[in-house]
């Protein structure tokens, strides 16, 4: 019973792959080609593109991400208590109350340090 | 399994299949060719169609009227006209890749949708007062698993812009993920108090708590999660004003620049999907799905024959129908209305405002779990019952009212501090320095 409903999962993993590609074949088969170097080139204002694209990037962006991470973890901890919070009663929510408080710190942690500063 | 085992499940999945039941059998077909690959496509087609008219309604125009009656055969002129036309992928772009981005992200898009009740169902196999759902499967994770497979998308967007090579898809993909994942802290932490209040992930379980108890969103914490995964799933898609992915004034389309024809109708598709998906999450998490207030489809029908099965089905899928179709019209209006946010503020709104606010909500919300959903007798002031509801709007709304005005003052705060900061180190004028 619990199983075998991710088989459904497969399945529509399986036929949402085959609605995907199935436009891009037709458009293969139907579609004009006519190939010319102008038309492949990267469209970038209309001037040849100068210099390498992959480049190292910004460090703001992965801080942000490692924020997310820490976020992310924490909802694997907060889905689990809310779901049998019912059952646990005060308890529980004493104890998720530190944790929170914990994160919570890392949070002000975070913003007083500036890392939430987009600069 | 292990890895060595890991090509066989496949057929474990076959297995499961030849197991199955035949109705179940028929049902999963049905949902897949009927539904996944026939109704949600036209439902996004027209959606299309629908966000023209409306936007020209806003801006005072008429919109689509050339194709068809009121132009509704629009969406097919467009899907031909996609399909006629050329597919030009760049030399130097990585060309399994570039193939395989709109193909993921349609597919987290159609994933999300396999555990949305768009109905109430039948109650014939649960307890008489509640519903199964319609539901292609209702897996008692369900809530885990659709946002599991909607953050997949922004894998897709990070592929689709690094595989063209192109520095404005660089920049509009980086722009996206940096925006999806900061949103996506918000919108999950939105769903937490419903999960608390429902005792479940199942999304089924979760619209026959609303049954019972009234639609999630009635509450202090649920007004403030509401709105908070509300904005949060117009930035999950890249809507104005949280469209920067894609803002076409600075970096030509973002992650689709190199996207032409059909591959970048499938870009369309999946967007169109996700906010039909979001505004569907939306519905189920706090309006109730396909339920009405006071109004009890199993006693006003009865519960077990065929005849109170379609007749439940047919107004509960409209209900959940109207519900959906009104948020996107709210998503559209907001497009008409807005303008486009900029870069620091998108992000200081999500990490300064929504995470601090959604954290306390999440207490809050236990707050009211003990006040009004506990099964305890109510409590008497001077003889009188009070009504649970009563005591938890009492008791909750200082408190939720209370967060909201804190952390805006702690914002306020320190933006006037940083204020101060730059303009006594600098004489730049004041607007310069308020960014």
């Amino acid at each position: 019973m619990i199983i075998y409903n991710y088989a459904f999962v497969g399945i529509l993993l399986l036929g949402a792959v085959v609605f995907a590609l199935a436009p891009i074949v037709v458009v293969w088969l139907v579609a004009p080609r006519k190939r010319s170097v102008a038309k492949q080139d990267i469209y970038e204002c209309g001037v040849r593109t100068h210099g390498e694209t992959w480049i190292r990037f910004r460090i703001q962006y992965y801080i942000y991400a490692i924020m997310f991470l820490v976020f992310d973890i924490e909802t694997v901890f907060l889905y689990p208590w809310a779901v049998s919070y019912g059952s646990l009663g005060i308890f529980a929510l004493i104890e998720m109350v530190v944790f929170l408080a914990i994160l919570f710190v890392g949070l002000w942690y975070a913003w007083a340090k500036g890392v939430l500063r987009w600069v | 399994m292990n890895v060595a085992t890991a090509w066989a499940l496949p057929l474990t999945w076959a297995q499961h299949l030849i197991v199955l039941d035949f109705a179940t059998k028929v049902r999963w077909a049905l949902w897949l060719i009927v539904g996944f690959f026939g109704i949600f496509p036209g439902i996004v087609a027209y959606m299309v169609w629908a966000e023209r008219k409306v936007a020209a309604r806003f801006q005072d125009r008429i919109g689509p009227n050339r194709v068809g009656p009121l132009g509704l055969l629009q969406p097919i002129a467009d899907a031909l006209k996609l399909i006629t036309k050329e597919n030009i992928v760049p030399r130097s772009a990585d060309q399994f890749v570039h193939l395989l981005a709109p193909v993921l992200i349609l597919v987290s898009a159609f994933l999300v949708m396999a555990v949305v009740p768009v109905g109430l169902g039948s109650s014939q196999r649960d307890h008489p007062a509640h519903f199964n759902g319609l539901v292609a499967i209702d897996p008692p994770s369900g809530l885990l698993y659709l946002i599991a497979v909607s953050s997949m998308g922004a894998l897709g967007i990070f592929l689709a812009g690094w595989s063209s090579r192109n520095k404005y898809s660089l920049l509009g993909a980086m722009r996206a993920v940096a925006q999806l994942v900061s949103y996506e802290v918000p919108q999950v932490l939105a769903t937490v108090p419903v999960i608390l209040w429902a005792g479940s992930l199942s999304m089924v379980e979760i619209i026959n708590q609303q049954l019972d108890y009234g639609w999630f969103v009635w509450s202090p914490p649920g007004l403030v999660s509401f709105t908070f995964l509300l904005i949060a799933n117009l930035a999950e898609v890249n809507r104005t004003p949280f469209d920067l992915p894609e803002a076409e004034s600075e970096i030509i389309a973002g992650y689709h620049t190199e996207y032409s024809g059909m591959r970048f109708g499938l870009f369309f598709l999946a967007e169109y999907l996700s906010v039909f998906a979001v505004c569907c999450l939306a519905t189920v998490l706090f309006f109730g799905g396909g339920s009405l207030p006071l109004f009890d489809y199993s006693r006003i029908f009865g519960a077990q024959t065929t005849t109170a099965f379609l007749i439940t089905n047919a107004i509960s899928v409209s209900v959940f129908s109207a519900k959906v179709f009104f948020l996107v019209f709210v998503m559209f209006w907001v497009r008409a209305t807005l303008p486009r946010m900029r870069v620091d503020r998108l992000m200081n709104f999500a990490w300064k405002y929504m995470v601090p606010i959604s954290i306390f909500n999440i207490l809050i919300a236990a707050v009211w779990y003990e006040c009004v959903i506990r099964p305890r007798p109510a409590p008497q002031i001077g003889g009188i019952a009070v009504p649970n509801w009563l005591l938890g709007w009492v008791v909750t709304l200082p408190l939720s009212a209370l967060t909201v005005w804190a952390v805006i003052w702690f914002n306020r705060r320190e933006r006037s501090a940083l204020l101060e900061q730059s303009r006594s180190r600098t004489n730049i004028p004041l607007a310069a320095a308020a960014r």
